[in-house]
């Protein structure tokens, strides 16, 4: 069996039991689409308050603000097992098992659980960009679209990218350092909005060290048509969700690192 | 048998006190977990206050000041576990595991013994937090030169003052929405569902995700009245001065009256629970 096909049995087996409680799934569902909707209404009060933000609109910053999160609530589901890393595989040993079996450790995390919460926040976000095309001209052709969705891949490839590098992280550590959260959580909130209303060594950081930007803004500029103003070229912004996959080939480079100098805890 | 529950009045706090301490101490043992949070607070804060700053540019009288919404903004990262996020943990543990029948066994009153459990468990997480959250966004990025982007000291000597009555209240209400949360953890029998909901409520209301000043106008006074300002934005409007004479005494007063509203609504829920509450065995 194949790689895919085996993932494929991985999820299967995941969404049947979790459909096993599904007043579980749907309160925790509710919830997280709740608390994301509530992030929105914060964003709208601002808009109504002050109108723009350093020139972007509303429907403009719901732009930025749905693919950014349609990216995290994917990368949110299928990661799970990155997730819990630490206290669930290193702590116990688990982990051990897994090197056993004739497959790759990220396959078989991968594997893990495909998270179905995760609709919550995808619904949210969905919603959120079905605001964003309503208030916003764009000519939607193939080229807008293989954008929007590129960014989205590009972005789900890049926190999942985070999720591994903190998962990396564990074999050093045991525990799961809740500070990845700034990187993950926070990196989803800084993502809602134009890179450039933000001061330049952020922008830099959001650019070169954890490139969200190259996932949000630099596509949503090409699909909106406008220069960025700090001068980075029109073909970059077309293909700068790439830098998103070419992140999380170089995470999984250092997970394998990781792997190598694992050491069980023996429990 | 009578003789010997006879307690001297001046130990009846003992017990409470006791579990107070404890529980501090314990808790403040996690400290990978505290500098976690605050690695994350202070990302948080720098994101919001650069997206704040970016729409205030060329606002006309926004009802709090750039500075003010910068305060704001810190005060809220450097307090974010002041507020009653989800139900005590242990007490979500007793439930699953049917300890809790236990809490029906100690001469204690189980909401104060429960409330003071709360009380030590969120002050216990705030300070390792707060503390070096206000050192770096105050005198911190003032020497580096970020002063107008840091937390400014309190409006005044009144400010202050009030501000430190106004977030002794807050300390109290956060408790009593805690307890509320352990009732709907003892009532359903699980944690899940509670602590999947209230910090949607907790973030929107308490003025965490927008200052509540920032909110339309038709929505102030609701946004005053409703009981979760008292968890954040009453302190922080009075620490930075948009909230002072009366209005900053109207405040306190909307605080205790939801500490005691409150606190009198989850006494007699919890009781309410606690005596329809079956032990399943095993």
């Amino acid at each position: 069996m194949n790689g895919l096909a085996l993932y494929g049995r991985y999820t299967a087996a995941s969404i049947r039991g979790q459909m096993q409680y599904p007043g579980s799934f749907l309160l925790l569902s509710t919830a997280q689409f709740a608390n994301s909707v509530i992030s929105f209404i914060g964003v709208w009060a601002l808009f109504a308050r002050f109108g723009r933000i350093d020139g972007w609109s509303l429907g403009e910053v719901a732009l930025f603000y749905g693919l950014i999160d349609i990216a995290f609530a994917v990368a949110d589901a299928i990661s799970r097992g990155f997730d819990v890393f630490g206290p669930q595989f290193v702590k116990t040993g688990n982990f051990d098992r897994l090197l056993l079996r004739p497959r790759t450790t990220a396959l078989q995390l991968l594997g893990h659980e495909l998270r179905l919460t995760g609709i919550g926040r995808m619904a949210q976000a969905v919603l959120v960009l079905v605001i964003a095309a309503h208030l916003v001209k764009v000519g939607w052709g193939p080229r807008e679209l293989l954008l929007a969705g590129s960014a989205i891949c590009g972005g789900a490839a890049l926190f999942l990218g985070l999720l591994v590098l903190q998962a990396t992280l564990a074999f050093w550590t045991v525990e799961s350092l809740e500070v990845a959260n700034a990187l993950t959580y926070g990196g989803v909130t800084a993502g809602e909005y134009p890179l450039d209303i933000y001061a330049r060594w952020f922008r830099q950081f959001l650019t070169f060290v954890v490139p969200i930007g190259c996932v949000s803004y630099y596509p949503v500029l090409a699909i909106l048509g406008r220069r960025d103003p700090w001068g980075a070229p029109a073909w970059f912004t077309e293909v700068s969700p790439a830098v998103g996959f070419l992140f999380l080939g170089a995470s999984l480079w250092v997970w394998r690192f990781g792997v190598r100098h694992y050491a069980s805890t023996g429990s | 048998m009578e003789a010997a529950l006879a307690v001297p009045k001046s130990r009846l706090m003992a017990p409470y006190l006791a579990v107070l301490r404890a529980r501090f101490l314990l808790v403040l043992q996690y400290r990978a977990a505290a500098a976690a949070g605050f690695a994350t607070q202070a990302w948080f804060g720098v994101v919001s206050i650069m997206v704040l700053a970016g729409f205030y540019h060329g606002a006309a009288h926004p009802p709090l000041s750039l500075a003010q919404a910068i305060g704001y903004v810190w005060l809220g990262q450097g307090l974010l576990v002041l507020l009653p996020w989800n139900a005590d943990p242990e007490v979500s543990e007793m439930v699953v595991s049917g300890a809790v029948v236990y809490e029906r066994l100690r001469p204690l009153d189980t909401y104060f013994y429960w409330y003071v459990r709360a009380l030590a468990w969120t002050l216990a997480r705030v300070l390792p937090r707060a503390v070096p959250m206000f050192v770096l966004a105050g005198p911190v990025l003032s020497l580096a030169g970020f002063g107008a982007w840091g937390l400014p000291p309190p409006a005044g000597f009144a400010a202050f003052a009030l501000f430190a009555a106004s977030i002794g209240l807050t300390l109290l209400l956060s408790a009593t929405m805690t307890l509320l949360i352990n009732v709907v953890v003892v009532a359903s029998q699980t944690s899940r569902g509670a602590n999947s909901l209230a910090p949607a409520i907790v973030n929107l209301f308490s003025g965490l995700i927008v200052p509540l000043p920032l909110f339309p106008a038709w929505a102030h006074l609701f946004l005053f009245l409703q009981p979760f300002a008292g968890l954040s934005d009453i302190p922080f409007r009075i620490y930075v001065g948009q909230l002072s004479g009366a209005g900053a005494f109207a405040g306190i007063a909307i605080q205790a009256f939801w500490v005691v509203a409150l606190a009198v609504l989850g006494r007699r829920r919890l009781n309410q629970a606690m005596d329809r509450l079956r032990v399943q065995g095993g």
